[in-house]
């Protein structure tokens, strides 16, 4: 993997002549894990679209990119809130997707080696309907992993989880997107004070950085320190609304 | 077990009306033979019935075959190309205004009267449900899964294969199920305008001699070689699909 360039973006979106967001500008900074905070309706899974090179009907006055300033398709991997696994393949077949969509030879021994670290190791050979929900989002982070993008974009994916499997599959990520430029799009305060070592608020009046402890991630959920922030980052997103 | 005998119940049922109506109105065998006269020359022709039914169910087999492998692959270029859209789907629809029926003549002409004009119009009729059914598939599907695909880097065809294609599958079923209930339809229609062998040729030939139990017979196993048909590509379709949603 090449070193993580950081992201930037300056400027106003509109989808079909409606603002969805703007002027907003922001940086990512490198190899770290920027949690984008806020409310629905305000444009974040837009910026991911944009990051994420899929921007039809997407109108963008402005810039936006690598702090490289090189293009960003090929280095970017994404992961939404739905798994978007194929039902008719199986786990393993799930995970080396994208090798098999680029027709390169799949590097089953790496994906054996990610399914064996998101503890998916006995069910590789399942179809993901024999999963469950954790099962299967931890599928996706898989599929996520094997990718080695350097820039990952994260659609709010662990939103659909109930607390307890969130909470492991949030500590499993933190630590294996560890080094990688991470852009974490979410509307959970809980979330961005675990996950953060950079917080941005967007709003309709636009984005701008919360403070964030410089503690290692993921932040135990229950500690005093976390649930402050997280208090303080709900608050925030209260006075917004 | 009951879901087995619920079906031969309903025929059964059906068959006592049928034989209280012919029983109670006294019509006459040459319009409207009972059920028992029925099953009778069911069995006693069982063999005429058989050789004219293979005929018929080897021309449905071949036209479901090339007609679903026809509407198959031009459901994907219709899928892959604007341009093919462009021109060809305004021609497919153009192309049902017509009637087959209208056509079984000049088929016969051209292909003669043996086989393969029968192949021909089940052929036709049943390349619209099925190509129809597919490229619509294609054409829907999820969004979010041509997205991922993208940022992967995924090529065209590669996705058109491995996404595209497999997620399209249960709307080529679903007109292959269809396929398999219209294409005898064709095939008979076919035997109609003109035939020496078939058990459409065999219904007009027995009609035509007022020999209605003949004709109902016939007509029976027509039904039955239907629903096998239907029955046999319905579990297909099934199997392949299972573990899915």
């Amino acid at each position: 993997m090449t070193p993580p360039p950081g992201l930037f973006l300056d400027g106003t979106a509109a989808i079909g002549g409606s603002p969805v967001f703007g002027p907003v500008r922001f940086e990512v900074p490198p190899g770290q894990w920027t949690c984008l905070l806020g409310a629905s309706g305000v444009g974040k899974s837009t910026v991911l679209r944009l990051f994420a090179g899929l921007d039809d009907g997407i109108t963008f006055g402005g810039s936006f990119g690598a702090s490289d300033h090189a293009p960003l398709h090929g280095r970017v991997a994404l992961m939404a809130q739905e798994d978007l696994l194929l039902p008719w393949r199986d786990v393993l077949g799930n995970v080396t997707l994208g090798a098999h969509l680029r027709g390169a030879a799949p590097d089953m021994a790496a994906a054996r080696h990610i399914l064996a670290r998101v503890g998916l190791a006995d069910h590789a050979q399942k179809k993901p309907n024999a999963l469950s929900g954790g099962q299967r989002q931890r599928a996706a982070l898989a599929r996520t992993l094997l990718e080695d993008r350097p820039v990952v974009l994260l659609d709010e994916p662990f939103s659909a989880l109930d607390a307890r499997t969130r909470a492991q599959v949030q500590e499993l990520s933190a630590t294996l997107l560890q080094g990688r430029t991470v852009l974490h799009v979410t509307h959970d305060p809980a979330e961005a004070a675990r996950l953060g070592h950079h917080i941005l608020h967007m709003h309709s009046g636009g984005t701008e950085p919360l403070p964030a402890p410089a503690t290692p991630t993921p932040r135990p959920f229950d500690a005093p320190a976390t649930l402050e922030l997280q208090a303080a980052l709900h608050r925030r997103l209260m006075a917004a609304a | 077990m009951s879901r087995a005998l619920r079906p031969l119940g309903l025929v059964a049922l059906f068959a006592l009306l049928w034989q209280g109506v012919v029983s109670l109105t006294g019509i006459p065998g040459f319009l409207l033979p009972a059920p028992a006269r029925v099953a009778e020359t069911l069995w006693t022709s069982r063999a005429l019935l058989a050789e004219h039914a293979a005929i018929t169910a080897a021309e449905v087999l071949i036209g479901l075959g090339l007609g679903a492998f026809l509407g198959w692959w031009a459901a994907i270029l219709l899928a892959a190309s604007p341009f093919a859209r462009g021109i060809l789907r305004p021609m497919l629809v153009f192309s049902q205004a017509i009637p087959v029926f209208a056509l079984a003549p000049i088929l016969t002409l051209w292909l003669g009267y043996g086989l393969w004009s029968k192949v021909a119009m089940a052929l036709l009729i049943i390349f619209f449900p099925v190509n129809s059914a597919f490229f619509d598939a294609l054409m829907r599907t999820p969004p979010a899964w041509l997205g991922m695909a993208r940022v992967m880097g995924g090529g065209f065809w590669r996705v058109m294969w491995q996404i595209r294609v497999p997620a399209a599958l249960p709307g080529f079923a679903s007109g292959l199920r269809l396929a398999a209930v219209y294409a005898p339809i064709g095939a008979i229609i076919g035997e109609w305008v003109g035939a020496s062998k078939g058990l459409g040729y065999l219904m007009l030939l027995a009609n035509g001699r007022a020999k209605a139990d003949l004709m109902f017979a016939a007509l029976l196993v027509l039904a039955v070689l239907t629903l096998l048909l239907h029955a046999a590509i319905d579990a297909a379709c099934d199997r392949a699909l299972r573990g899915r949603t």
